[in-house]
């Protein structure tokens, strides 16, 4: 059955071929010429929708319904309930709003701490990656292993070294420094969001350092070789070329780890399992616990879209003021 | 500049678009079929030392399922962790397993999706009827007044294990029955590093499942006759303060335990660090960890006063698994057939010994597989003195809330705050209105 279809289409493929590619080239049609690139996206865009935009729209209709266990198996006929999902969100004075403004608060402190960190030490290696040394290469290879790893296999790896009794953290801390009176617990009470910082910084900043080290190979070196003519020192240099020349490689790298760090689920769940200490409820577990492990769907999908509506608004803020930055400093 | 932008909002929409969470659609139609009565897919939970060790154990009975009937069956062990979520994507998608093990604390709640098939008189016939299974291990198979939405397939009771020569070091005559003689016996032994009992603080289910027991002991049910919650009585408040405190006001229970969720609580016990576990069938864990079946005793779970018995002095939760066929099944005849091999009397005394649990069959349970001294206590204790949890659509959630506000009790008794009643009043209040929220 094979030969039979493949003979025939084989010709007809060279036969319409053959004049194709001898005129393709030197005078593309105008609307190919317009229409390939869009052709070339569509099967991307497809399947972007079918990926993302379809969950999206489907988590925007759940959480208008009253979606329980009742009406888990065809949720299309859970009953509407208007509002109600976002007001039992929103209701600060409830547990369940007050549950989520708190992890809201939280979330937000750690993505700053978090950010601020992984650029910090993405930055700071990467300068120093620029001068030559022996080691350099390993060095640099080291540095990436987190981004590497397996988040899943690193972080259960976290979570056994921050154990009270048995982990690594506290015998160096309180067996071989002195550093702590007592073995302090990581994986609950208030020490957890510092478990859970240290945890997504180690895993964030190999991204930083990628990223900076990227942006730093495309500054000329002639500029760095003129400044030190002029006799600028090395903070100089920094804080009048590198910096100015990185920041809108910043920009992007800011952004892309503000929204990784603030939607990341699988740092805090793999660490603290589905009921995170207080001091280290991340929103993405919160919501996911308040849909999966309560069987409350509608009120999950309602925070969801609650918290896509803050995402889109802080990135359209910050995509306006950055872009318009860069507008000014061109005129 | 417009590469880098174009770049910053092709990030933007990734990301954003990943933020959404939303579970699949799809809506499934009725009833189970015939269309390819070949072969089942099967849901295991892990039951053994591992996924690989289930895989071993169950394996050589499928192939002989398999030359009996024809049937292929593919079997696939879901961590415990991920079962009842995988259960729950399942019956959205409509694209589960044939048959399944589901923990039968469960069974209300997933009855209440419609997604399990009901097990009327006619299917139960099929598999020899109601009378074959124990009366107890049926009462975690459904709310009351419904069909079953599973039947029973292994059964497990909690009982109070000890190590011997620690009992002995410290000059204790016997197991404790009551929880003043516990406190007292833990009391003589936690020094030195060593600690009279073990407990699992961050186990959301261990934890429901310690206070279901304490609550029933101090009359509180957790649930009230219509099903909706009722987590703040006298009664529940008491239980949970009474086992919270064994941490931190009695310090028989070592502050550690608070982060406990892996079974590490059993292996403290096998190294001799803890003198006392309360578990479910614990004998081939403590195997495993290198502990000689004569290092250990076992005896029923204390009460507050008296001997263990019905009402107040339920000492343990019908603990186990049943199985469970998808009402959407392909395989309906199959998916029978293979339930009624499983719980057949051959197979029965083959896993059930395999696995350390009692067979919920009755014939099967008189087999002298099952006459060792601990499993006595496990069977005596799930005739007489044991209660399953309640059989009401919202047990699911109970678990996570008030199984999470022992953990967070749990947590301030590790740092050293004593947790007064209105502490605990108002972790459970907190619980009690998420459930509200809905």
């Amino acid at each position: 059955m094979t030969t039979t279809i493949s003979t025939p289409a084989g010709q007809a493929g060279v036969r319409g071929k053959a004049p194709g590619t001898a005129r393709g080239p030197r005078r593309p049609g105008r609307l190919r010429r317009i229409g390939l690139p869009y052709l070339l996206l569509l099967p991307a865009l497809a399947l972007e929708l079918l990926v993302h935009l379809v969950p999206i729209v489907i988590g925007f209709v759940m959480s208008f319904k009253e979606l329980t266990q009742f009406y888990l198996r065809d949720w299309t006929a859970a009953p509407w309930t208007a509002f109600d999902n976002f007001s039992v969100a929103v209701d600060f004075d409830a547990p369940v709003g007050r549950g989520l403004l708190h992890s809201f608060w939280i979330t937000c402190l750690f993505t700053v701490l978090s950010v601020g960190l992984c650029w910090l030490l993405g930055t700071t290696a990467a300068v120093y990656m620029q001068e030559t040394f022996a080691g350099r290469g390993l060095l640099r290879a080291l540095f990436l292993v987190p981004y590497a790893l397996p988040v899943y296999a690193a972080v259960i790896t976290w979570a056994f070294m921050f154990q009270r009794d048995n982990g690594l953290i506290n015998h160096v801390l309180t067996d071989q420094l002195g550093l702590t009176d007592g073995r302090p617990f990581w994986l609950i009470g208030d020490n957890s969001f510092i478990a859970l910082l240290t945890v997504s910084v180690w895993k964030g900043w190999p991204f930083a350092f990628l990223i900076v080290m990227a942006g730093l190979q495309n500054i000329p070196k002639e500029l760095y070789e003129a400044a030190a003519l002029d006799g600028a020192g090395v903070w100089q240099q920094i804080r009048r070329i590198t910096l100015p020349s990185l920041a809108p490689v910043n920009q992007v790298l800011v952004l892309v780890l503000f929204l990784w760090t603030f939607n990341d689920f699988n740092t805090p769940f793999v660490l603290f399992g589905k009921a995170a200490p207080e001091a280290a409820d991340l929103i993405s577990v919160h919501i996911y616990q308040s849909s999966f492990a309560t069987w409350n769907f509608g009120t999950g999908a309602a925070m969801s879209v609650l918290l896509l509506g803050f995402l889109l608004l802080v990135t359209g803020v910050y995509l306006f003021f950055t872009s318009r930055g860069r507008k000014v400093s061109h005129v | 500049m417009r590469r880098i932008r174009a770049a910053a909002s092709g990030a933007v929409v990734v990301s954003l678009l990943t933020a959404a969470t939303a579970c699949g659609g799809g809506s499934s139609t009725g009833g189970g079929s015939n269309e390819s009565p070949k072969t089942l897919t099967y849901w295991a939970s892990n039951q053994g030392p591992s996924i690989e060790a289930d895989k071993k154990i169950l394996q050589p009975e499928l192939d002989k399922f398999e030359k009996k009937t024809g049937i292929k069956v593919k079997l696939e062990v879901v961590p415990w962790s991920d079962l009842l979520t995988r259960i729950m994507t399942a019956t959205t998608s409509g694209q589960g397993p044939d048959v399944l093990n589901i923990g039968n604390t469960w069974s209300a709640s997933l009855q209440a999706t419609g997604a399990l098939l009901p097990w009327d008189e006619k299917n139960l016939a099929k598999i020899g009827g109601r009378d074959r299974f124990v009366e107890s291990a049926l009462g975690s198979t459904g709310a009351e007044g419904q069909d079953p939405a599973a039947v029973p397939l292994y059964s497990m009771a909690y009982a109070l294990y000890y190590n011997k020569k620690m009992f002995a070091d410290a000059g204790i005559e016997g197991p404790p029955a009551t929880w003043d003689e516990l406190v007292a016996t833990g009391k003589k032994i936690s020094k030195d590093d060593k600690w009279g009992l073990g407990a699992e603080g961050s186990n959301l289910s261990n934890n429901i499942h310690q206070v279901f027991v304490l609550g029933k002991q101090h009359g509180a049910d957790f649930f009230d006759a219509q099903g909706k919650a009722d987590f703040t009585s006298d009664g529940a408040v008491k239980a949970v303060k009474q086992y919270v405190d064994l941490m931190a006001a009695d310090k028989v229970v070592a502050p550690g335990n608070a982060e406990y969720a892996q079974n590490q609580s059993l292996s403290d016990f096998s190294k001799g660090k803890t003198a006392m576990v309360l578990w479910q069938a614990a004998a081939t864990t403590f195997k495993a960890q290198g502990m000689k079946d004569e290092d250990w005793g076992v005896a029923p779970v204390p009460v507050q006063s008296g001997t263990p018995g019905q009402d107040t002095s339920v000492n343990s939760m019908v603990a186990g698994i049943n199985m469970a066929v998808f009402k959407n099944t392909r395989n309906l005849d199959g998916a029978l057939e293979f339930v009624k091999f499983m719980t057949s009397d051959e197979e029965q005394k083959h896993l059930c010994s395999t696995y350390g649990s009692i067979p919920p069959v009755k014939a099967a349970q008189s087999d002298p597989a099952f006459d060792r001294p601990e499993l006595k206590v496990l069977r005596d204790t799930l005739a007489t003195s044991a209660a399953p949890l309640p059989q009401v659509p919202d047990e699911s959630q109970f678990e996570t809330a008030v199984g999470t506000a022992v953990k967070n009790l749990f947590a301030q008794a590790a740092s050293g705050k004593q947790p007064t009643e209105a502490d605990v009043e108002a972790e459970l209040t907190k619980a009690q209105q998420q459930m509200a929220g809905q």
